[in-house]
């Protein structure tokens, strides 16, 4: 029996994992999809809010602003890329202008610092393409760009080289609470038992409570969709750029991402169901507002397009608490943005409070939090470069030319924890395929190495779990 | 291995083979060949159908075969090859920084460079197409390799998007391995690939090219399930009324090729936005003195044996400057008029002598027209066509004499004939 | 009776128009060569193609190959059968008879060096 479950293998529930094995706790993680990161941990912006936006004192507010904070010490020792680019809220007239001196008190409240009103002619310096209608902005040089999936993907294999058990494809259909435990079934009929049960599930954290009989949590989907242009764009921008919030929400934001890219979105729709399809509307939206906010956006390095699924809740903001029906449950629900950057401070709260007020928390002094990046070497010295190929030559193999990542790292990826079982999985891990070719050089090849490493043929390969298997069939 | 050579091709497909090969002949004899897979040939090894070589041997080769020739050629003059070899750095001095498994990572100071690291395709993600991200969208590229090179089919029933040559080669291959393909869509009014190959992959198996069309939606969770196209108006937007679906489980993208110029840039190389390749001379030669580029790096060819055309004269100069050193040039500048979308080279060192051949591109189809070049409000060559498409690459030839008389700008453009 | 033919005996295409009375060929015009007035007599009467597929090697890598001549259209899925069903021992080299006959005196070759 576990000590603790967490249902979710998002930021929130990898972090809250982490946390857990810095104490002897048995602990594992349960995720649905074929890997970790697959939900709203996969598609969003990779933001590390300042914190001027949330309502003060909300708990949106709070972990916002300790979480950012925190940001620095948790990916500097998971290895995460991590800078803080500093964010730009943009004015367009004169009223917004005035909202930003609002969001300015607002964010001192939260805690927020270093936060200035700058002008017109100070924006033009900072971003040189930024429109000229633009009037002034909101400086937060606190907020910063971190990649979701990465600190996810890097937050699980720590936790599991400090023990903790991953099962994946696990998908909670039942669960029962008995005198001394939770007994949780999946689909497959798996049943695994814990004394606490953690509900991270992100978009299904309604129906996770409601297994679990607790019928007070409330989540719906927002779907966000996004563009994403190539490196040799990388520097059309430096800080992320928001628009002035309106009642509608945020609007969609020009960035940098950690991986030198540009990234533009998010649209805002509303789902009854989950779903991550890209519509003409929403791209063709985003391409507009990009164009509103900077001179002459180079779609023409256009890359991809996504779609990603933020989870939120019916009370506005995030749901940190113990189940006031079903003991022993602790909800992470309706974490949309910040969540991201709230994560590694509401997973210190929920093991550190509510895992603690429930077991003896003994501190592990085997723990260690530190991890090696999946993909490194393009950054090494070329001294450290030929030390490691002299150890493992799969490093002096390039394999995908795009983002120059070598064989050795995509072996590592495959064989390291959380293990990549598929394309994607590896693509997440490694950026191989993340290019400007978008795998279409280097899939056949990383096929080849998954199958190998795997015991399995090529045909079992597969893009992202079960059903996505790449090829149809031998020719001969 | 040696760190020092006259000098070091990037590439080891049809550019480059064929330009280490006019090099040697032309006098140079010290030259190193980087390729990053594991044998010479580049993407002609997976073009396993035929037509290959017709302008250059007069037969018709598949592309292994061509390939094998210039191979063949560069085994006989024993030039050095480095197989297995990525490129990591260029810089504007010609240091080649390269990695492998055998020798790690080092740097190798060349005299001259040729540049022949071809074109990569454009992706489904490049043009925004909506819908979902399943399994079984590939470039027609991608999905050759699968077929021609690996021997598996990646899909049964098959959409296509863009008319471009290899999606049409790869209609054809698909169908003869035991898949069905359902139609083949472009959105511009004609086909970018040659007419051949829309008799010969398409009419023989009865597939259907839907002109102006593009495909608006891709559906399926986990794998393709279908997709959705529509009908394109004249500014190539989709036109509401006019969806068809396809069930389908595949679909494949052949919707250009872009040249991988990530070296040149890196190189500090100046690139034009038009061919997206270098800006050269006549020579091939670019704005980096003894830096030569030709094949599909430079410009996207219809035909490999026009790049084998190209690349030995970049080979020839390469090999020239070796021996004598960097020219004082007396440049003209070739510039795009009415009608032409580019135009290489895009400078003329009229010291060079010679006669000089233009390559480039018309910006649609145009029926019963002239294309002239002028300089100084002259015209100094010209020629009518009864048909013109982008898809084909078109040529004027300046005559050494003709050169000499000029000093002005030189432009191209083309007119319809009243 | 006239039928309009796209040629395909190189990147050309010319258009070419065969005038026909019942089987017989009255005129043919637009062909740019004498290859493609060939070319135009086959396609009326029995068209003809070089198929290009790959097979097998014994230890399963692809050798690419062609038929030698032209075979016929009609028959072309049942050539692919036939090279699929081919396996071949390495090395290989261009030019290789792989099939011999394989369809109306064409053989099946080698179109790629295998080791």
């Amino acid at each position: 029996m576990f000590d603790v479950i967490v249902i979710g293998g998002g930021v929130v529930g990898g972090l809250i994992l982490r946390e857990l094995t810095k104490y002897h706790l048995n602990v594992c993680l349960l995720e649905k999809a074929s890997d970790v990161s697959m939900g709203a941990s996969k598609a969003n912006s990779g933001i590390v809010h300042a914190g001027f936006d949330a309502t003060p004192n909300s708990n949106k507010a709070k972990f916002n602003v300790l979480g950012n904070e925190m940001m620095e010490k948790v990916t500097g020792e998971l290895g995460v890329k991590f800078r803080r680019n500093g964010s730009l809220v943009v004015a367009f007239s004169a009223e917004e202008i005035e909202t930003l001196k609002e969001l300015k008190a607002r964010g001192e409240q939260n805690g927020v610092s270093g936060l200035e009103i700058i002008s017109q002619e100070r924006l033009r310096e900072m971003e040189k393409n930024i429109s000229d209608e633009a009037l002034g902005a909101l400086y937060a040089p606190t907020g910063g760009i971190v990649c979701p999936y990465e600190l996810t993907i890097a937050a699980i294999g720590n936790a599991m080289d400090n023990g903790a058990k991953l099962e994946t494809e696990f998908e909670v259909v039942k669960i029962v609470k008995n005198e001394e435990c939770f007994v949780l079934s999946s689909s497959k009929g798996k049943t695994i038992e814990g004394k606490i049960v953690i509900n991270a599930a992100g978009l299904q954290s309604g129906k996770i409570a409601a297994l679990a009989g607790d019928s007070g949590i409330e989540i719906k989907g927002r779907k966000g969709e996004y563009i994403l242009l190539d490196r040799e764009s990388g520097d059309f921008v430096s800080h992320t750029l928001f628009f002035t919030p309106t009642k509608l929400g945020k609007g969609i934001l020009v960035t940098q991402t950690e991986d030198g890219n540009i990234l533009l979105g998010p649209t805002a729709e509303e789902l009854e169901n989950a779903g991550t399809d890209t519509s003409a509307q929403g791209l063709a939206f985003v391409i507009e507002k990009a164009r509103k906010m900077c001179k002459n956006p180079p779609l023409f390095n256009t890359i991809t397009s996504f779609a990603g699924v933020r989870a939120y809740s019916s009370k506005g903001d995030f749901i940190i608490e113990e189940s006031k029906t079903v003991k022993g449950l602790i909800h992470c629900a309706g974490i949309e943005s910040p969540g991201l950057t709230a994560a590694p401070a509401i997973a210190k709260f929920v093991v550190e409070t509510l895992v603690g007020g429930s077991l003896r928390l003994i501190k592990n002094e085997n723990f260690n939090g530190a991890r090696t990046p999946d993909y490194f070497f393009k950054n090494l010295s070329t001294e450290e470069k030929n030390a490691i190929i002299a150890r493992d030559p799969s490093y002096g193999k390039i394999v995908c030319r795009c983002e120059q990542i070598t064989e050795g790292e995509i072996l590592r990826a495959i064989r390291a924890n959380p293990p990549a079982r598929d394309i994607d999985g590896v693509k997440r891990r490694t950026r191989s395929g993340m290019g400007r070719c978008q795998g279409g050089f280097c899939q056949p090849y990383i096929a080849e190495l998954i199958a190998k490493e795997r015991g399995v043929s090529l045909e079992q390969v597969t893009k992202c779990g079960d059903g996505s298997e790449l090829i149809m069939g031998v020719t001969k | 291995m040696k760190k020092n050579y006259d000098i070091v091709i990037i590439g080891g497909g049809p550019a480059g083979l064929a330009a280490a090969v006019a090099a040697y002949d032309n006098g140079v004899k010290d030259i190193l060949i980087l390729e990053r897979e594991e044998r010479l040939g580049g993407i002609l090894n997976q073009c396993i159908h035929n037509g290959f070589g017709l302008t250059r041997f007069k037969e018709s080769l598949s592309g292994p075969e061509y390939a094998a020739r210039f191979i063949d050629e560069v085994q006989k003059r024993q030039i050095e090859v480095c197989t297995q070899t990525t490129v990591l750095a260029l810089s504007k001095e010609k240091q080649v920084t390269v990695i492998n498994s055998a020798q790690g990572v080092f740097t190798v100071q060349a005299k001259s460079v040729v540049l022949a690291m071809g074109c990569r395709e454009r992706s489904r993600g490049a043009l925004n197409v909506a819908g979902s991200r399943p399994a079984g969208i590939y470039s027609a590229g991608t999905a050759q390799k699968y077929v021609n090179i690996k021997g598996y089919l990646p899909g049964k029933r098959v959409v296509i998007l863009g008319s471009g040559d290899i999606g049409l080669i790869m209609a054809r291959r698909m169908t003869l391995e035991g898949a069905k393909v359902l139609a083949v869509c472009e959105i511009m009014p004609y086909s970018s690939g040659l007419k051949r190959n829309i008799a010969q992959c398409l009419d023989d198996f009865g597939i259907p090219l839907y002109l102006s069309h593009t495909i608006t939606k891709i559906e399926g969770e986990k794998r393709v399930t279908g997709v959705v196209v529509s009908k394109v108006d004249e500014n190539k937007r989709p036109i509401a009324g006019t969806e068809m679906h396809f069930d389908c489980d595949t679909v494949l993208f052949s919707v250009g090729l872009i040249p991988e110029n990530e070296l040149t840039k890196m190189a500090g190389i100046e690139l034009s936005p038009k061919t997206r390749g270098a800006v050269v001379y006549q020579n091939r030669e670019t704005d980096t003195d003894g830096v030569f580029a030709c094949g599909n790096v430079l410009q996207v060819h219809d035909l490999v044996d026009f790049v084998s055309e190209e690349a030995e004269i970049a080979g020839k100069a390469a090999a020239q400057y070796v021996l004598n050193g960097a020219k004082v040039r007396e440049e003209i500048s070739v510039n795009t008029g009415n009608n032409i979308s580019y135009v290489l080279p895009q400078k003329i060192d009229r010291n060079a002598g010679g006669q000089v051949k233009l390559f480039f591109r018309v910006t649609n189809t145009f029926k019963n027209c002239t294309i002239t070049a002028t300089s100084g409000g002259e015209v100094i060559a010209k020629r009518k066509k009864r048909i013109a498409v982008p898809g084909e690459m078109e040529t004027l030839l300046l005559t050494e004499k003709t050169l000499a008389g000029i000093n002005d700008e030189i432009v191209v453009s083309l007119e319809v004939d009243e | 009776m006239k039928k309009t033919l796209t040629c395909i005996e190189c990147p050309l295409g010319c258009e070419i128009e065969v005038t026909m009375n019942g089987d017989e060929i009255v005129s043919i015009v637009g062909n740019g060569c004498l290859r493609g007035k060939a070319y135009a007599e086959n396609e009326v009467t029995c068209p003809k193609r070089v198929v290009t597929s790959t097979v097998r090697a014994e230890n399963g890598a692809l050798v690419p190959v062609k038929t030698d001549a032209p075979v016929k259209k009609s028959e072309m899925f049942e050539i692919m059968q036939k090279i699929n069903a081919v396996k071949v021992k390495l090395p290989v080299k261009i030019g290789d008879i792989l099939l011999e006959n394989i369809s109306d005196g064409a053989n099946l070759i080698a179109t790629g060096n295998e080791e």
